[in-house]
């Protein structure tokens, strides 16, 4: 495999997975790396599933644990309604995720592996499951690989919900005073790991720190997996160098190339505003500009729409979502989608609506057990400065032009009823 | 019996998934803790010296005095 040609990833095609004979033939390499944590370190490689965690110092917190029984587990929950890459990944090279996984599992000492994957996406659950089978008619060394389908909630992929759904409970996220804090399943310690990450992890175990630096800037190196959906025709997982400008990513997902505004990061990222378009997609660039790389999700809101009225949706669809055991979360959230829905309709009660949003997203601000509260203020607030016109003209009963037109561009799931949430 | 040092810090912290609202901290120690509308807990983020020795005591009433046993005390001694 070329090191600068840029599927990586995605090599192959998404939809029909690689089977192993064939995975094996496309990512064969000479490559024997002598330290595995020590090529881990020097890739530079950071967690793809949100917060962009260097991969290399987690898997060496969890080298230092004691015990024989650690585990790895693999995230492919996609909690992110709008996010479709780690399907996409699983879909195109389920086996270069495996391989990963197991090379993570061999650092950190590990004898089982689980990968998790939502049980309401049945074709994943398929694409691993059979990767899983194939591996086992073979008989490829390595850890025990196990599948688990947890049920999907937004916060159910959070890491220590996800840990504490496989220790036989609720999905539900966890106290965790003390960071870093090792997660455990019956009281053994658990690596967890993004699907992506795991990928790149493989990719790195066959070829190498140096190779897989080739792609990417000094501080974000290797590619990253997008999802970009809004103001264009079908949803597309794109697979890009962490560098290229916003402009240039929407061309090449042939989207609205003069959009309002872009969500960056998922349903917990936040609002860009289109001036910012050339600003580079890696976190070093986007951090001074209060949003993030985040999921790797970049929503496209058209000139049509309105981001008072999209912030809302997504709002009232995060309070639904909440898990209720915060108070500032469970009572907070809706607090934040009734003020939000007041300033859409642009009602008379709107003007004080706009004083008491900024108020309740500082009360609410870092209070909650995980950070649930804490993603949606960052939206609710992001909007808050990009949309900042439109807020006021709602405020003031004159709702913008955008609300009226009825057309929407960020894809939120049909609400479900409190009672009909699942959550083990 | 030791000689506690009263150098360093101390923060309350709240368990918030344990948290209730019942309120009682706020009552029992109200320079440390507010209430928001809703009726939980704002706890002052910022450390409060162990020297403050009137605040260190309404702490310890409020951690006591919780329905929930959501609060505790974190000393962060200064080295």
């Amino acid at each position: 495999m070329q090191a600068q040609a840029l599927p990586r990833l995605l090599f192959g095609n998404p939809g029909t997975p690689l089977t192993l004979g064939q995975h094996e033939a496309t990512f064969a390499s000479s490559y024997r790396a002598a330290s595995l944590l020590d090529e881990l370190e020097a890739s530079g490689l950071t967690g793809r599933g949100g917060a962009a965690f260097p991969t290399a110092r987690k898997a060496r917190l969890l080298r230092d644990q004691r015990g024989h029984n650690k585990v790895v587990v693999v995230n492919a929950m996609e909690g992110e309604p709008v996010s479709y890459k780690d399907s996409t990944l699983l879909g195109t090279n389920p086996h270069l995720v495996l391989d990963g996984a197991a090379i993570l599992a061999s650092i950190i000492g590990a004898k089982d592996v689980i990968i998790c994957v939502s049980r309401d996406n049945p074709t994943a659950v398929g694409h691993v499951q059979r990767a899983l089978d194939e591996r086992q008619r073979v008989g490829a060394r390595g850890p025990d690989f196990k599948l688990e389908t947890a049920p999907w909630r937004y916060v159910a992929g959070e890491e220590s919900a996800l840990v504490h759904w496989l220790d036989d409970n609720e999905s539900l996220p966890q106290y965790r005073p003390q960071r870093p804090s090792i997660l455990k399943i019956r009281h053994h310690a658990v690596l967890l790991d993004n699907v992506e990450t795991c990928a790149n992890v493989g990719l790195i175990g066959r070829f190498g720190a140096a190779w897989f630096r080739t792609l990417g800037t000094a501080v974000s190196s290797g590619s990253l997996l997008v999802t970009v959906t809004g103001a264009l025709e079908r949803a597309k997982v794109l697979e890009i160098l962490p560098g290229m400008t916003l402009r240039a990513i929407l061309n090449v997902a042939d989207a609205d190339a003069d959009p309002r505004a872009l969500l960056l990061g998922g349903y917990g990222g936040s609002w860009l505003d289109a001036v910012h378009l050339d600003t580079p997609y890696d976190n070093e660039s986007l951090t001074p500009l209060g949003a993030s790389v985040g999921a790797g999700i970049i929503v496209v809101l058209g000139r049509e729409g309105c981001g008072v009225v999209e912030t809302q949706r997504v709002v009232k669809w995060m309070a639904n979502e909440s898990a209720r055991q915060c108070g500032p979360c469970a009572f907070g959230l809706p607090a934040l989608s009734d003020d939000l829905v007041e300033l859409s309709t642009g009602s008379r009660a709107s003007a004080s609506a706009f004083t008491r949003l900024e108020h309740r997203c500082g009360v609410i601000d870092g209070r909650g057990a995980c950070h649930h509260p804490d993603g949606v203020v960052r939206l609710v607030r992001s909007a808050l400065r990009v949309f900042e016109q439109d807020f006021r003209s709602h405020a003031r009963g004159a709702p913008c032009d955008g609300s009226r037109s009825q057309k929407y561009f960020v894809n939120v799931p049909k609400l479900e009823r409190e009672h009909e949430l699942i959550w083990e | 019996m030791g000689v506690r040092r009263r150098t360093g810090v101390f923060y309350l912290r709240v368990n918030p998934i344990l948290c209730d609202g019942f309120g009682h901290c706020h009552e029992l120690a109200p320079e440390l803790v507010n209430m928001d509308e809703w009726g939980y807990p704002i706890i002052e983020k910022e450390p409060t010296p162990l020297s403050n020795l009137a605040a260190l005591e309404s702490a310890r009433y409020a951690v006591r005095g919780c329905p929930r046993q959501a609060l505790r005390i974190e000393r962060v001694s200064e080295s």
